[in-house]
């Protein structure tokens, strides 16, 4: 039998029971529109985050107090107090770190602000005169903090716009003076609303210079942070290298297995959260092609009974000369049209649904999402649902094909 | 030299654990060009009979020889090929795919042989005008009379040129003008064009169109005659 006619009378024997098979392929439409769905939504959700820790900055190094952790029980080996005063001091020496170009402590926490009878609780984030800068957070009203706030502990606030809303929904707060931890603070600025959009939500915070709130707010010396610019992208691995051998030989360290501070770069960032979401999205997909073999079986499930409904023409078509093979071929190839239907559903509506979502992100939650049409999934989908049909259609078109013509035609 | 020759032919049925024996050593040749037709009650085996020689169910004895070789010894693949383009079926009960159109059903034979598909469409559109259906090439079954469907099974049975057709019962579901017109063709596919024709029925009025009548009894040959006042078929183009 010619394999352009085969395919006519497969889809012929399709269409006889447009509802059952329409039915029928829905397991793989919602297989293959999961998956495609969550490469989809997954590489949009990378390009998202990468993008943002971009925006920190190539040039960006964090120093982060405690020895980095070995594994799931050293979690307290990250809470320590290691970075101080005079660590921010030997790193800004030119003879120690020639490429750093600025240098932040930065101390956060959330402590409980108050305004007339509302209180919030925000982000208490603490920095020196170059975060307006480093982060993009510059007021949009008001001013930012100064070399000067910094230097004499000054008791000024930048709010971020749901402090401000929390705590007074009907006031401008710029000018006002509001309590944070029993103590009086300035709002000297208003930061502008950024939504999720940025990696640091500046909308729940209240940024404030780091002495203010090594001082008042947090009682430490330490920081949890220290921020360091290098001079260009490519003097980072240099810079690197100059900070972890200037704060070893000032805490006395000579085994870089006992280093008692982390660095993180943006390189660093980037290779972890871009192995991260891969892993979950090729997981999440993996979940989804369960589905598929789920979908295979109520393909398998209705070639029977098509079989069944079917055997007095099977026993017709042999009577007059198809072939086992030819059977065989027949209801194979229902089964891998059926499935490859689905398929292409599949890749139609998990296209379509991912772009949809898309939209909604961009538009209402403001989020720089980029929608990309998975070509690889798309492919894979394809080909999983193909085998799907020619795996679970096997049986049935097998049954098929070993029946006895006579046995067949005498079928009621 | 005989086209179907079957030799101390047996048939057996197992059902679960019951043997059913229908045939019993049955001796028959038939010629090339031969119009035989096989009577008997209903239960004498004549169905069966048109079964094993129209190799859709094999022989559980003796030995059934087409054109001289051994039923047994024809390959699967084979035996498709003879049912294909060597033999031709007309059933009681028609057999017509539904939903599919007169011109598409008479085709189904050559779809399965190694005719050139281009080719397809003329020989079917010729072997639909043989049974004077022309008109009715884009029916579908369901909207032809009794007749007219065993007329489109009768130009499916002869689209591939076959050397032998097998008719079983092909007037049993028809009125008696149906059935005349049917065994007119019938006859007529004999006459004219030379086919070998098995015919099965229970009655001898649609016997009569044949030479020779083979009659069964329980399984085994009661007579086998020839006609002495034939039927003649009639109505072909």
């Amino acid at each position: 039998m010619p394999i352009n006619h085969a395919i006519q009378t497969a889809f012929r024997g399709l269409k006889a029971n447009k509802t059952r098979s329409a039915l029928t392929i829905l397991g793989i439409v919602i297989g293959v529109t999961a998956i495609i769905m969550v490469v989809s939504l997954g590489q949009g959700a990378k390009n998202l985050i990468l993008g943002q820790i971009q925006g920190i900055g190539a040039k960006t190094i964090g120093i982060v107090p405690g020895r980095q952790p070995k594994g799931p029980t050293d979690i307290l080996a990250t809470l320590t107090a290691s970075l101080k005063a005079r660590d921010i001091v030997a790193l800004s020496r030119k003879d120690n770190v020639p490429h750093a170009q600025d240098i932040m402590p930065v101390v956060f926490g959330s402590e409980t602000a108050s305004y007339g009878g509302e209180t919030y609780r925000p982000t208490i984030f603490g920095g020196n005169e170059l975060m307006a800068d480093i982060y993009d957070s510059y007021p949009d009203r008001g001013r930012s903090i100064t070399a000067d706030d910094v230097r004499s502990s000054a008791d000024v606030v930048v709010l971020g716009q749901t402090v401000v809303e929390k705590l007074s929904p009907d006031h401008d707060l710029l000018n006002e003076r509001i309590k944070i931890k029993g103590r009086n603070f300035l709002v000297i600025g208003i930061l502008p609303k950024k939504g999720g959009a940025s990696f640091i939500n500046f909308d729940e915070m209240a940024l404030m210079p780091y002495t203010t709130a090594q001082n008042y707010i947090f009682g430490i010396k330490h920081f949890n942070r220290v921020v360091v610019r290098a001079d260009d992208e490519l003097n980072v691995d240099v810079t690197v290298n100059d900070i972890k051998s200037t704060l070893r030989e000032l805490h006395g360290i000579t085994d870089p297995e006992k280093d008692d501070f982390g660095i993180e770069t943006q390189a660093d960032a980037l290779k972890t959260v871009g192995t991260i979401l891969t892993t979950m999205t090729v997981f999440l997909a993996m979940v989804a092609a369960i589905s598929l073999v789920v979908g295979g079986i109520g393909i398998m499930n209705i070639m029977l009974v098509s079989v069944t409904d079917r055997t007095r023409e099977i026993g017709l078509r042999k009577a007059l000369g198809a072939t086992n093979r030819d059977i065989l071929m027949q209801f194979l190839l229902e089964a891998i049209i059926l499935t490859g239907i689905g398929g292409i559903v599949g890749i139609l509506l998990g296209t379509g649904l991912s772009f949809a979502i898309s939209l909604v992100i961009t538009n209402v939650f403001g989020l720089i999402w980029s929608f990309t049409f998975p070509l690889g999934a798309a492919i894979v989908g394809i080909l999983i649902s193909t085998i799907v049909g020619l795996v679970f259609g096997l049986y049935p078109a097998r049954k098929a094909s070993l029946m006895s013509p006579i046995e067949a035609l005498r079928h009621e | 030299m005989p086209l179907i020759e079957v030799k101390n032919l047996e048939k057996t049925y197992h059902d679960e654990e019951v043997a059913t024996q229908v045939l019993f050593g049955l001796d028959i040749k038939i010629n090339k060009g031969e119009f035989v037709a096989i009577m008997g009650p209903s239960g004498s085996g004549k169905s069966t009979l048109l079964q094993i020689l129209g190799f859709l169910d094999p022989p559980t004895g003796g030995e059934y020889l087409f054109d001289n070789k051994n039923s047994t010894d024809y390959s699967e693949y084979e035996v498709a090929k003879v049912r294909n383009e060597r033999l031709g079926f007309i059933f009681q009960s028609f057999n017509l795919l539904p939903r599919t159109t007169v011109l598409d059903n008479v085709k189904l034979p050559l779809v399965y042989s190694s005719t050139k598909e281009e080719l397809w469409d003329g020989i079917a559109r010729k072997a639909v005008d043989s049974v004077g259906l022309s008109h009715r090439l884009d029916f579908e079954p369901s909207q032809l009379s009794g007749g007219e469907k065993q007329r489109v099974a009768i130009a499916r049975a002869l689209v591939n040129n076959p050397d032998v057709i097998f008719a079983d019962e092909p007037t049993g579901n028809l009125d008696s003008k149906s059935g005349e017109i049917v065994m007119g063709i019938i006859g007529m596919l004999h006459a004219k064009f030379g086919h070998t024709i098995v015919l099965i029925t229970h009655e001898t009025y649609t016997a009569e169109y044949a030479e020779r009548i083979i009659k069964l009894r329980d399984g085994r040959i009661e007579s086998d005659m020839k006609v002495a006042n034939r039927r003649a078929g009639g109505f072909i183009k």
